[in-house]
């Protein structure tokens, strides 16, 4: 390192090199040099997560306008079945909790442990989107699909797009407990950590989608 | 069903011979300059050296050169609209109207999603990490995969040119005329998959920025001792992250609509018009300030180094620039106004709009402030600035007027808009792009461009933008709408023929800049930059030789002060001479992720457009495949020796200090 001392007065404050009237020169706002790479990797993960949310947030506008234009079709009242929402919902905060758990096997790097629970997360994923596919496909065959009005396309879109969300996470967890059991935990730590973050926020959203669309839906 | 989905020759525009004689030129020379970098045995460098770098360099140098070869084919258009009206008054013009209608959405689209856009994020790539003082962005594989999916989305606008056609909704597809009824042929499925393409493409920049400018700095870089220009960037960035996911959304919104009969925007079962529009704005107001704040940003950059000075009221300016983020975001209906929100909601929307010219004043006045006194060196790039300055001011008062919701229920849709945008588009955006490349050149090349042709490029770039817009401004006065086929007012034609003259003083700038760089290349010897600070700099990109090693700095600086390099200046030159310690560098290893991503997502895209759903399947499932390779890689980095570094650092110490030798220390240092 090119070592040069920072030009400081007799009493050892930084000066203010252009007599700009600062003397705030001192450490602690973020001087600290390139953060670590799993800070930066989760840091940027983060972002994107935010990026996802704001994506979700535009078609939960959009279903919130939409929600009345029915075009003389079927309500969320006459549509959805509460129970099947709360199994769904119960599979979904069920596998955030184990996915929580394969953190905390991940971090005493007990190899089983981490592959048994992200096993069980994706189970219940899987078991999600099955009921989800059986709801759609049902609407489907009985002529209520997005093409009935903008109000089902607004429904179908945005809980379609987080199960699709939900789909790609389930192929993104297959990988990785392949590349586990090939080659133990090695490079893949800190997309370990990314996998909790997304599969946290799906929760999140789901919880959004289950006020917004499923409760206020019902009383519509 | 198809094998080619809806593909078929018909696709091909045989009985229009423009697009055929453009578009087959076009292919002649890509095909002739593949031949020619395979024949001469190019092809290993540029594959392992620029198409599978991950060096944030490189990318943005790619990025640039895809942003002026994009601008070029969105200037055809616009040469092509300006002598088309001109011809176009009680005649048809030679363009029919379904062609012209074409080239007014290709050219809007091009400028900015793949013009502007990349020229941008370019100059961004090249310069922040340098400027912050570290090896390379966070994610650099993200990086070249934003790169190939930006490619990959221009790719496909230029397929439209010769294989079927290109959208005519005009650059936002407002539905229903984007929708299948009104517009059942290829054109808008170009528009949505190129830029669904390159918006995933944008966002990936956007998040690699900002956790490279929040999360890697130099030690001692505080967030108030950044440059100006990573402020500017920073902010620009944090609007990507929050605006185009909102493109994405709405686009995919419009994209279902016309594949599965979905109902978002269409005029049937109950879909809602009005909410696209909402929806494209709160992302397109956005998008203005995510293509002018890196340009204010290299400004603040040039205006000081060119001054001599530091920058006048450094803090005023990043509380403008965040300013500006935050209400970028609350000024979006502005774009329509008559479309029925009510006159309370205009008002308060009219109000934001002036606000944010209060914000952008401030910026304005600091640059003045740090001229003021300053010992000023009229280069090209200062010049670039301060035909900024002037320019870019009209252009904010007009915008001003417009933001009066009564004169703009008179001006909307007219020239007078067209003219404005332009203003601040042209004035502030490729002004700042051509200040910032004249500016960096020689940093990213080793040596400076021409100073005369550059000087003759910028007379002629301004003075044609007068003669084109100022025209323009005046006959939307006069009540021409924009996006005219032909018209029959006779007091509109002069204003329409002086645009055209204008457009052709654009050209002799173009031929200007093409004549600027064959000199600077053939003459590079003479205008080589040696000491690596060409312009005696400010910020740290100065420190490191030019072109800077592929590690960016052979000992990582250590910051003490707002103006990093002219501290290191002013202290002691001597103590820069000093060797470091030299360290053994890891850097990541360059790889085809984002080359073979952008290749499959073209794939994938020419398939959605054409219903051919086998070979986007084909795609997808070879993205997946893509991603479990990279995935498996063992091994990410390469480490170069500390003898390697030490070795580069010397021999740029060695030149350096000969320069020193042959010039007197004063002449260098003032």
């Amino acid at each position: 390192m090119t070592m040069i001392e920072a030009p400081t007065t007799a009493h050892g404050r930084p000066v203010d090199p252009y007599r700009l009237g600062r003397t705030d020169l001192a450490t602690g706002h973020g001087e600290a040099g390139p953060a670590s790479e799993r800070v930066i990797i989760a840091f940027g993960f983060w972002i994107f997560l935010l990026s996802d949310i704001v994506m979700f947030s535009a078609f939960f506008a959009a279903h919130a306008v939409l929600q009345t234009a029915t075009d003389n079709g079927p309500t969320g009242r006459e549509l959805f079945d509460p129970s099947r929402v709360a199994i769904e919902t119960g599979c979904l905060l069920a596998s955030s909790f184990t996915c929580g758990l394969s953190a905390v096997a991940t971090n005493a790097r007990n190899l089983f442990w981490t592959q048994a629970a992200l096993l069980v997360t994706g189970l219940l994923g899987l078991a999600f989107l099955g009921l989800e596919a059986h709801e759609f496909s049902g609407m489907i065959a009985n002529g209520v699909g997005p093409d009935r009005s903008a109000f089902l396309s607004s429904f179908f879109a945005l809980v379609g797009l987080h199960g699709a969300h939900v789909g790609v996470g389930l192929l993104w967890l297959g990988t990785m407990m392949a590349q586990l059991f090939v080659k133990g935990f090695g490079s893949i730590l800190y997309r370990l950590i990314c996998f909790n973050l997304f599969w946290h926020v799906l929760d999140i959203i789901w919880v959004a989608i289950f006020t917004v669309v499923y409760l206020i839906g019902e009383g519509r | 069903m198809k094998f080619l989905g809806n593909l078929s020759w018909d696709a091909i525009p045989w009985n229009s011979p423009l697009p055929l004689i453009a578009g087959g030129g076009v292919i002649a020379i890509c095909i002739a300059i593949a031949a020619w970098i395979v024949l001469a045995g190019h092809l290993p460098y540029l594959w392992k050296e620029w198409i599978t770098s991950v060096d944030h360099k490189r990318i943005g140098v790619m990025y640039i050169l895809l942003g002026l070869v994009m601008t070029l084919r969105g200037f055809a258009d616009a040469i092509l609209m300006r002598t088309h009206q001109a011809y176009a008054y009680r005649a048809d013009g030679y363009l029919p109207p379904e062609h012209f209608d074409q080239i007014f959405t290709s050219h809007g689209t091009i400028m900015i999603f793949f013009g502007a856009m990349p020229l941008m994020i370019g100059l961004m790539n090249f310069v922040i990490p340098l400027q912050l003082g570290v090896r390379d962005v966070a994610f650099p594989t993200w990086n070249s995969t934003s790169l190939w999916l930006t490619a990959a989305g221009a790719l496909l606008v230029n397929i439209s040119l010769v294989v079927g056609v290109f959208s005519r909704a005009g650059w936002l597809p407002y539905p229903p005329l984007s929708e299948l009824e009104f517009s059942p042929d290829v054109g808008v499925d170009y528009y949505l998959w190129a830029l669904l393409i390159s918006g995933v493409g944008t966002l990936v920049t956007g998040i690699n920025f900002v956790t490279t400018i929040l999360k890697m700095r130099a030690p001692g870089m505080g967030y108030l001792r950044m440059s100006m220009y990573c402020w500017t960037a920073l902010a620009s960035n944090l609007l990507i992250v929050a605006a185009f996911p909102i493109l994405t959304a709405t686009l995919v919104m419009l994209t279902l609509d016309r594949y599965l009969g979905f109902h978002f925007f269409t005029a049937a079962g109950g879909g809602n018009m009005m909410m696209f529009i909402n929806l494209i704005w709160a992302w397109g107001h956005p998008e203005v300030y995510i293509l002018v704040l890196p340009a204010f940003g290299i400004f603040s950059e040039i205006i000081s180094t060119f001054s001599n000075k530091p920058l006048f009221g450094y803090r005023s300016m990043v509380i403008a620039t965040l300013g500006i983020c935050i209400i970028s975001f609350l000024v979006w209906l502005h774009h329509f106004f008559t479309m029925g929100a009510g006159g309370t909601v205009n008002a308060a929307f009219g109000i934001a709009t002036s606000v944010i010219a209060v914000v952008t004043g401030v910026k304005v006045f600091n640059w003045l402030f740090t001229m003021y006194g300053g010992r000023i060196h009229y280069k090209t790039p200062m010049l670039w600035a301060l035909g900024f300055l002037v320019t870019f001011v009209i252009g904010g008062m007009t915008g001003v007027l417009l933001a009066v919701p009564p004169a703009d229920f008179l001006l909307h849709n007219s020239l007078f808009l067209v003219a404005h945008f332009h203003n601040t588009i042209i004035g502030g955006v490729v002004f700042g792009a051509f200040a910032g490349i004249a500016y960096w050149f020689p940093k990213a090349f080793g040596f400076r461009l021409h100073e005369g042709w550059g000087v003759a490029a910028f007379w002629f770039t301004i003075a044609a933008f007068y003669a084109v817009f100022i025209p323009l401004y005046m006959v939307g006065l006069l009540g021409m709408p924009r996006r005219m086929q032909h018209y029959d007012m006779e007091m509109w034609r002069p204003f329409i023929l002086a645009a055209m003259v204008g457009i052709f003083l654009f050209g002799v700038a173009l031929i200007c800049q093409v004549i600027q760089l064959v000199v600077s290349i053939r003459q590079r010897e003479r205008l080589r930059d040696e000491t690596g600070d060409p312009w005696s700099g400010r910020s740290l990109e100065w420190a490191t030789p030019s072109p800077p090693p592929i590690f960016n700095f052979a000992v990582q600086p250590t910051v003490y002060g707002e103006e990093p390099y002219w501290e290191l200046k002013r202290r002691a030159i001597a103590s820069q001479q000093n060797e470091g310690r030299y360290e053994a560098i890891k850097l990541p290893r360059n790889n085809a992720t984002g080359f073979v991503t952008g290749f499959f997502a073209s794939v994938i895209g020419f398939a959605m457009v054409w219903k051919i759903w086998w070979l986007a399947i084909l795609g997808l499932v070879a993205a997946y495949a893509v991603f479990v390779w990279y995935a498996w890689r063992d091994i990410p980095e390469e480490k170069i020796s500390a003898e390697e570094v030490a070795r580069i650092d010397r021999a740029h110490r060695k030149s350096r200090a000969e320069w020193l030798a042959r010039h007197s220390e004063k002449g260098n240092m003032a």
